[in-house]
């Protein structure tokens, strides 16, 4: 078992899949509004990290911090388009309701 | 179970992280749920830390807290929305915490009971201990990394211009053309005004 500063590596594995289930459950939850969710996605997406870097760390390989790096990456590009697409929906719309979002059903 | 400084050094973190997480999914208040999203991220880059991933750790602080927590504050300031409180139960919700319980569960069962202890890996680039963190990251990052780095450049210009394009509206305040039509077609009659001035009253435009 790898143990690194006297923390074992489940512990961060452990760690990460709660994150994550509470990213998904915000999703799942939360009908009200597109920020909440986007800031849901952002917790998945940290929770990502968290894995990548651990397992980076524990198996000695450098590789899991540079892709950690490339998460960020387009972690940061889809809160910028996401955020833009909301303020335009709200010029349009006045609301940020997920549940009026629905011109496409047919 | 020896309880060493940086154990309960994690457990201190991600207890924190963990709450934070939930109150920013579970927070009426955007604001709120704003601000424990950047306590989240600062446990989280403190856990890397402990890791000892300290150019990620400060990454993370540098980009989550401060642009795109700051991108969330603005829009969310700037929007002026009223949250309207409707109590609409949703009847699924015990449902959607099962499911992610029982992944949860099964994440924790397949990490903990495992008969699998040793994972045949091919180590790529290991971490050479003499040489630090930034510079071993940027030994792979700008050599054999580097065509998917500028991707990574290509990838934030474009989601830039695609969100300058969504949010500017009224284009022609912005591009100025010249347009022929209208400069053919004004004659004096449009363009000059002939204002008799009456002494001492000036003139009201």
């Amino acid at each position: 078992m790898n143990i690194i500063n006297g923390i074992a590596q489940q512990n961060f594995i452990i760690v990460s899949a709660l994150l994550f289930c509470i990213g998904i459950s915000g999703i799942f939850l939360n009908r009200k509004n597109v920020i909440s969710l986007l800031m849901s996605i952002e917790l998945m997406l940290l929770s990502v990290n968290i894995n990548f870097v651990a397992f980076s760390v524990y198996l000695q390989d450098i590789m899991g911090q540079i892709f950690a790096i490339f998460v960020l990456t387009v972690a940061g590009a889809e809160a910028a388009i996401g955020l833009a697409i909301l303020v335009v929906y709200f010029h349009n719309r006045h609301s940020i309701e997920i549940e009026d979002a629905s011109s496409l059903k047919s | 179970m020896i309880l060493s400084f940086p154990l309960i050094l994690f457990y201190i973190f991600a207890s924190v992280l963990i709450a934070s997480s939930i109150v920013v999914i579970s927070s009426r208040n955007m604001i709120v749920a704003i601000m424990f999203l950047i306590l989240a991220f600062i446990n989280a880059s403190a856990l890397f830390v402990l890791l000892g991933a300290e150019f990620i750790a400060t990454l993370l602080i540098v980009v989550y807290v401060g642009a795109i927590a700051v991108l969330f504050l603005f829009v969310v300031m700037m929007l002026d929305i009223d949250i309207k409180i409707k109590n609409a139960v949703n009847r699924k919700r015990p449902i959607f915490i099962l499911i992610s319980a029982v992944m949860f569960f099964e994440i924790l069962v397949i990490s903990n009971f495992s008969r699998v202890k040793y994972y045949e890996t091919k180590t790529l680039y290991p971490i050479n201990q003499d040489i630090g963190n930034v510079e071993s990251i940027g030994k792979v990052l700008y050599t054999d990394f580097a065509l998917p780095f500028e991707f990574a450049g290509a990838i934030l210009f474009v989601a830039m211009i695609g969100a300058i394009v969504l949010t500017l509206k009224d284009e022609m305040r912005y591009i100025r053309k010249q347009q022929i039509s209208q400069q053919v077609a004004r004659n004096k009659s449009t363009s000059i005004e002939i204002v008799k001035v009456e002494p001492n009253t000036g003139i009201n435009l």
